[in-house]
């Protein structure tokens, strides 16, 4: 039972520090609920390919300012979001579950700085951030999945050099 | 209708339909919108090797990977049933500057020039997508997000950090697109 418990303070621990993208239901559900995910993910992809989200030179024209498209997308995908989650706070909307929605504020350190600088210069190199990697090798471009296993690497060293790197 | 949605969407339709995402997730089950974690609970199942940030319940956040295993099925989709004939359309100054690199078939989103089996065993291919994939997942994990996980769902919810993050995020890529990448694509 000890042992258990000290899993969950580390399995605590690792979520806090990086709060993003954790799942803040208490729910547990059977699998067949994950499909709902699987729809929104297909819906997104397909968005994804259809703006040239996904395209090495959408992203090239947005770090050279030769084209206003990215900066609509996000700057409209932000407002929609805002306008959402402030919509989601007011009126107390809850999910489809009857439970609360959680918002977890992030916390600043250096990692922000150091590593956003060089998820940038990745960015405009394989002209993919994470979610276009997995839409691209949809598309049918195979030797992504070699960008996307060098990600997951770059990841893996991340958490093996974490406690060296300054945050 | 079938041929208007093939065309390539404009930003004021895909941007909202993507912002929509986050309420989408956080009512469908409390999940906060973020992509990059992916990786990291790709790494946590197949890889932990008792590195402590790999060690939490991955089971928990198994609807993260449901959702990326969705962003590339619509990606098959949209190549199989929604493709564009037509070239990708780029600004005149880009097209001339990528001629001078010898980049110039736009027949695809991801382009034949540079992003092949072919150019992989390049230095210049190599660059681009093995050390670019390493900078793009050391660099979310390291920053705690990507530019759905701070530049969106953060900024959606006035998170400063994220803003630092975002901000982080453009200055690394007009360093690399306008300083480094021209020395890169000349190789």
């Amino acid at each position: 039972m000890r042992e258990k418990n000290q899993i969950q303070d580390a399995d605590l621990e690792a979520r806090s520090l990086d709060a993003i993208c954790v799942n803040e239901s208490h729910l547990k559900h059977r699998w067949y609920h994950n499909v709902k995910y699987l729809v929104v993910g297909i819906l997104f992809g397909i968005i994804f390919v259809k703006a040239e989200v996904v395209s090495w030179f959408r992203i090239q024209e947005m770090f050279r300012l030769q084209s206003f498209h990215m900066y609509g997308i996000i700057g409209s995908a932000v407002i929609v979001g805002m306008l959402s989650v402030w919509l989601i706070k007011t009126f107390n909307i809850k999910t489809i579950y009857g439970e609360k929605i959680e918002f977890h504020p992030k916390t600043f350190n250096k990692g922000q700085l150091y590593g956003g600088l060089l998820f940038g210069l990745g960015w405009a190199l394989t002209g993919a951030c994470p979610g276009p990697l997995f839409a691209q090798i949809g598309t049918g471009a195979t030797v992504i999945a070699v960008t996307l296993l060098s990600a997951i690497a770059g990841t893996w060293v991340y958490g093996y050099v974490r406690e060296k790197l300054p945050h | 209708m079938i041929e208007f949605i093939k065309q390539p969407w404009p930003w004021y339709v895909a941007g909202p339909l993507i912002g929509l995402t986050v309420p989408a997730l956080l009512i469908l089950g409390n999940k906060s919108f973020g992509i990059s974690s992916s990786l990291r609970h790709i790494c946590a199942s197949c890889i932990p090797a008792g590195i402590p940030f790999f060690k939490y319940d991955w089971k928990k956040e198994i609807w993260n990977l449901v959702f990326v295993a969705g962003i590339l099925i619509g990606g098959i989709l949209s190549a199989q049933f929604l493709s564009n004939p037509d070239p990708v359309q780029v600004n005149p100054k880009l097209a001339a500057e990528l001629a001078t690199y010898g980049i110039s078939d736009y027949s695809n989103l991801v382009p034949k020039d540079v992003l092949t089996w072919e150019a992989l065993f390049t230095l210049r291919g190599f660059i681009l997508m093995v050390v670019g994939g390493f900078l793009v997942g050391f660099g979310t994990r390291y920053a705690g997000g990507c530019t759905s996980g701070h530049a969106i769902m953060g900024l959606s919810t006035l998170q400063w950090p994220s803003l630092v993050a975002t901000i982080c995020f453009m200055i690394g890529g007009f360093i690399m697109a306008n300083l480094l990448l021209p020395l890169i694509l000349s190789l």
